[in-house]
């Protein structure tokens, strides 16, 4: 506990160093653009994590945040003849507020069930969004919509992205550390633990669920719109996707459920090698088989996420190489030691 | 002395099954009240009705006077009314020190609940200073999770003095505690009692009762039998009969 707050410091520091000279480093169209990718995953699966992985509510219908910031950014831009470049950033959180928008009232719906039932709600939005944006007159349905394109060059093109979504991303993680270390946060936790006791304490728990399910929805919804104008092109079945849902859960789970640095991580590793693969062998869905394997080595080998157990392979670590303290409050002896402070 | 809490003519069923008919009762101000029945005669269901988890179907509970027949669970502890649970729960994947915490937003608004950190000096303080009250400052960083059962039941009722609520409701708080817990849990209660806390206390163990409480209800198939002392109970053949020529009704 004590260590680990200066180690916390230093991670930040050197993420922060590595995000800011990444593109710098290594410039290569190839490269930069698999990174824009999995800056995309990496706050979409930060902001998911801060709901689903600290209230316990796993939320599969993530896709519908994803894709209204998709559509918001795409429609406004060209109805409001928006010229491609720079100003269209400046429709990313208007994204992000119309997601956070749509996540009131599905949230409401969604967070009146739970656990199974909340999970399949979720993923009937999913569809239902999707649905939607085939069938109705101004999503342009299956043929999709085009946001005007920049005219940068290649290199140019991938950096500005790849700095924009760094600092979606820097700012994502921030809203997450502030929510954990909050009275709300902790709120959450409880939640997860004890819904029912929770409310027997006086936490708010709709309130509060919904709080965060909004919240959660807003970056995905500005990296959302980050990706249909990185792509140029948006259709239904890539911005409503089910994959897009697994994926992000996954990455969570791989990293370490309700963990900081977690999702961070398994997005890291999950979507820059689900990229390179589709750069190497071609827009196979071949990606998935890995996927399925990592999770299953991940469940098998470490079911809590590859932080918590690291973090629990150090503690063990450390605890071997420096003698017990008197008062150390380990599990094993908790007992005797409440017994004596009893008397 | 003026009636706290006080549930009058409640009814409740489950299905078919009616688990309160017209039960009422009434705790005193600064009194330490008893709540005992056979199994299954509703205490907890009881409980649960006058704690806002349960909607009565008739009757009315009373705060001081005022209805909370509707309120939610929230709004009961909000006001001041705080319970344990039968079968303890706490946060057990969070510390101690972080489950002594989660009540402390009873006095403030939700967005500056949001904006706040969790537990400011003076709360950690105030949460050391009760877990120290119930023999527990040493484990505050401990997952709660590795406590034992008779240290869970501390840290379920210290938990909820965090908010000061001005009556507890403990549901059998010496149900699986050793007797060395069950002295520290009971002069616990008594020192809280002389400080103002009212308690309303659902026990099977009539010693724990009979030397807690100034006054005990019992409670048989959903209805109030009697309300007295704890020497009126006791020679009451009503509540003999209850307990021992009541079972082929009740567990069997």
């Amino acid at each position: 506990m004590k260590a680990r707050r200066p180690v916390r410091v230093l991670l930040v520091v050197i993420g922060l160093a590595i995000l800011g000279l990444f593109p710098l480093l290594f410039s290569s169209p190839t490269t930069t653009s698999i990174a824009v990718f999995t800056l995309i995953f990496m706050v979409a699966a930060c902001a998911w994590n801060m709901f689903a992985g600290s209230s316990g509510y796993i939320a599969l219908g993530h896709a519908v945040y994803f894709g209204v910031g998709a559509y918001t950014l795409t429609l406004l831009a060209n109805h409001l003849g928006i010229a491609a470049g720079w100003g269209v950033f400046a429709l990313v959180p208007v994204a992000g507020i119309v997601a956070g928008l749509i996540a009131i009232p599905t949230g409401l719906i969604a967070l009146r069930a739970r656990r199974h039932t909340f999970v399949v709600i979720t993923i009937a939005f999913m569809f239902i969004f999707q649905l939607a944006a085939f069938n109705l007159a101004f999503t342009g349905g299956s043929s999709g919509l085009q946001p005007p394109t920049p005219l940068w060059s290649i290199d140019a093109y991938n950096r500005n992205f790849y700095y924009v979504t760094a600092a979606v991303l820097v700012a994502t993680f921030a809203l997450t550390w502030l929510v954990r270390r909050s009275r709300f946060g902790l709120q959450l936790l409880a939640i997860r633990d004890d819904e029912e006791r929770a409310r027997g304490l006086g936490v708010r728990v709709a309130r509060i669920k919904l709080t965060a399910f909004v919240l959660s929805a807003i970056p995905v919804g500005m990296v959302g719109g980050i990706y249909a104008y990185f792509l140029g092109q948006i259709f239904p079945q890539f911005a409503f996707d089910p994959l897009f849902d697994l994926s992000i859960a996954l990455m969570a789970f791989i990293g370490g459920l309700g963990t900081l640095f977690g999702p961070l991580l398994g997005a890291l590793v999950l979507e820059s090698l689900q990229q390179y693969f589709t750069v190497q062998y071609g827009a196979s869905q071949a990606y998935l088989i890995i996927y399925g394997v990592l999770f299953l080595i991940v469940v098998l080998l470490l079911p809590r996420g590859v932080i918590p157990s690291m973090e629990e392979l150090i503690g063990r670590w450390r605890g071997r190489s420096s003698p017990p303290e008197a008062d150390s409050g380990e599990p094993g002896r908790a007992g005797d030691v409440v017994e004596a402070g009893v008397r | 002395m003026s009636t706290l809490l006080e549930a009058a003519g409640v009814c409740k069923s489950f299905g078919g099954l009616q688990a309160l008919s017209d039960t009422s009762l009434s705790v005193e101000e600064g009194q330490v009240a008893g709540l005992i029945g056979p199994n299954g005669s509703g205490k907890t269901t009881l409980f649960n009705v006058m704690t806002g988890y349960e909607r009565c179907s008739a009757g009315e509970i009373r705060l001081r006077g005022e209805s909370i027949t509707r309120a939610t669970p929230e709004r009961v502890f909000a006001l001041g009314v705080g319970r344990t649970f039968q079968i303890t729960r706490l946060f057990f994947r969070l510390s101690v020190l972080e489950n002594m915490l989660v009540a402390t937003q009873r006095h403030e608004g939700w967005i500056r609940s949001a904006m706040r950190g969790a537990g400011s000096a003076a709360e950690r303080r105030r949460a050391l200073e009760l877990l120290e009250f119930v023999g527990l400052s040493r484990l505050a960083n401990t997952p709660a999770g590795n406590l034992s059962y008779g240290q869970r039941k501390l840290l379920e009722l210290a938990s909820l003095l965090v908010a000061d609520p001005a009556v507890l409701l403990l549901d059998e708080p010496t149900a699986g505690v050793n007797p060395t817990l069950i002295n520290q849990l009971s002069e616990r209660i008594r020192e809280l009692n002389r400080t103002g806390k009212t308690f309303l206390v659902v026990e099977h163990n009539m010693e724990f009762v009979m030397g807690l409480c100034r006054q005990v209800t019992v409670l048989h198939q959903g209805r109030t039998l009697v309300t007295g002392t704890p020497d009126e109970v006791r020679a009451n053949p009503a509540v003999l009969d209850a307990y021992l020529g009541g079972a082929d009704d009740d567990d069997l």
